[in-house]
């Protein structure tokens, strides 16, 4: 029998979609109970919408002020305490969980399960390797907690219609004062959000310019898409970087992606491994993303992305 | 602060598209060109800067792996790193092996930061740092885009998913470099010449007195499924329609 702790992402009010993934990736284990456990200064909020996902057998939640923000040397003793009697502990190959989980690893005296993409069996799993290059199948130690990441885009949220109990529990654990938030920068806007969006258009280093790539959130904005980017654009200083789409940005599913002046590096074509349809739109006809594009358009996008945006 | 330690790990050229062997035992790396790890040579570059602006005064490069990896080690020095240390393993080591063997260079050489590359880009596991931070009982700063050192304390933005997240650690501390921290100095002929005299000591992994971790059993490699090659159309009404077509817009 499996039993597995996820640890909930959230940002103090909202349960973040890639809790939901972890879920449905941990119902892949075999003959599975499946805990949440949400961190958080003011978590009930946030418990409530966990207790909703189905599969979960309960909802436990530590409140403390100390947990206000995701400070992974904070929150990790308190995962450690209460490991003892679970078989996996789960958290999303995001930013949270790439920072969290390693630390609860080496805690627990363990490597790590980075990225799952498939359940082959309790201890066995795929994961990409080599900027998804390589697919490698791993065994981890039968008498061993199995400590992992879920590579959220090879999953579907779970549904939401469960109604779990929630267990409300006192850390007793020290916790270390050498880590303090000072503060958050974020790019926030009322477009859909890039990790869970189903359209998105992205550009790349063709537009030439920030004000130029005004025309991708132009047909974004248009199409209710959300707004990607390639490394060279962000390093070029044309978006912020939480648009980088990559093997070292965001790795992303969507139903649609419409790849706009990105010539297509393997690292940024890891990160769309999963999309549905992509769309490229290249002036280059030898751009290596035409041999990834289920619908390719040879041209100029400074022409194109006006007509586009006027046709749909 | 005195020392930084600074990781390099020997990886094939980000540039190389690698390939499974044919008999599905590993990755073909025979003839491959090797570099250092694109991260890890971001994490030395702003190592030297913060020696250069007079924060710290020497900087060591450390690698795991095989006797070949001492020619990333001399690159190394030549961009600028005061001395190099190679712990020899002919075989790969696991990210918990390579956290215990950075805590012994920890004791030994204690050092007021650590910085490392956030992932290796072979691997893709993204747990070294973490986990040397977390069996060292110190601060972790993943991810980092900016690094500023004030005395005994470092600001330090990263990048995450939902934009820059900026925060404060004690030192000594572990900090783990993202793509847009710095852009590496090149390194020059000269700097080539003077780094074959800079200090490279070597140490089998067996002599470091270091408990290795279980690593996972890799049972098979394959190649990812490939993405059938699609249609091109002509403008952009063939584009809408074929969006059409399948129901996308």
């Amino acid at each position: 029998m499996s039993k597995v702790l996820i640890i909930a992402e959230h940002d103090g009010a909202t349960l973040n979609e890639s809790t939901a993934k972890c879920v449905a990736c941990a119902n892949d284990l075999p003959d599975t109970e499946i805990d949440l456990l949400v961190l958080a200064k003011d978590g009930s909020g946030v418990a409530e919408q966990a207790a909703r996902l189905d599969s979960v057998a309960k909802v436990r939640l530590i409140e403390n002020d100390a947990n206000e923000h995701a400070l992974a040397a904070v929150l990790a003793p308190q995962i450690v305490a209460l490991a003892g009697g679970y078989s996996h502990l789960f958290g999303p190959s995001t930013t949270f969980g790439k920072d969290l989980m390693p630390r609860v690893a080496a805690l627990l005296g363990v490597n790590q399960v980075s990225d799952i993409m498939s359940v082959q069996g309790s201890h066995t799993f795929k994961r990409p390797i080599y900027a998804g290059n390589v697919i490698l199948t791993v065994e981890a130690p039968a008498d061993l907690p199995v400590v992992a990441t879920i590579r959220t885009a090879s999953y579907k949220s779970v549904s939401a219609t469960n109604n779990a109990p929630v267990e409300s529990l006192t850390d007793h654990t020290e916790l270390p004062q050498h880590t303090r938030f000072v503060g958050l920068s974020s790019g926030s806007s009322d477009r859909p959000d890039l990790q869970s969006a189903s359209l998105v258009v992205s550009g790349g280093r063709a537009l030439g310019s920030a004000e130029n790539f005004a025309l991708i959130y132009a047909l974004a904005d248009k199409m209710g898409a959300a707004v990607g980017a390639s490394r060279a654009a962000v390093d070029a200083g044309y978006v912020p970087n939480e648009l980088q789409v990559g093997q070292t940005g965001k790795i992303i599913a969507p139903d649609l992606y419409i790849a706009i002046g990105i010539s297509g590096a393997i690292q940024h074509l890891t990160g769309i491994k999963d999309v549905g349809t992509i769309v490229a739109i290249n002036k280059d006809e030898d751009a290596p993303i035409f041999e990834v594009a289920d619908i390719g358009l040879v041209g100029d996008l400074f022409k194109i992305i006006p007509e586009l945006k006027d046709a749909l | 602060m005195e020392k930084i330690l600074v990781g390099l790990k020997r990886v094939v050229d980000y540039n190389v598209r690698v390939r499974v062997r044919s008999d599905g035992s590993g990755v073909e790396t025979d003839g491959v060109k090797m570099s250092i790890n694109p991260f890890d040579e971001i994490a030395l570059e702003e190592a030297l800067r913060i020696k250069e602006r007079g924060e710290a005064s020497e900087v060591i490069v450390v690698s795991i792996g095989p006797s070949e990896a001492q020619q990333q080690l001399r690159t190394g020095l030549a961009m600028g790193a005061d001395r190099a240390i190679l712990i020899e393993s002919a075989d790969p080591v696991d990210p918990l092996t390579a956290a215990r063997v950075f805590l012994e260079l920890v004791n030994r050489e204690q050092p007021g930061m650590v910085l490392l590359g956030k992932q290796a880009i072979d691997n893709d596991n993204n747990q070294a740092g973490q986990m040397l931070a977390a069996i060292w009982g110190r601060p972790q700063a993943t991810f980092a885009s900016k690094v500023e050192i004030q005395g005994s304390t470092a600001t330090v933005t990263r990048e995450v998913d939902i934009g820059l997240e900026t925060i404060e650690i004690d030192l000594p501390a572990v900090v783990t470099t993202d793509l847009r921290l710095n852009e590496p100095r090149y390194v020059k002929l000269p700097d080539i010449m003077k780094a074959k005299r800079k200090p490279l000591d070597i140490t089998p992994l067996a002599e470091l007195g270091v408990g290795t971790a279980t690593a996972h059993a890799e049972v098979a490699f394959e190649p990812p499924e490939e993405r059938q090659k699609g249609i091109m159309v002509q403008d952009v009404a063939g584009l809408v329609e074929a969006l059409k077509d399948k129901g996308l817009v």
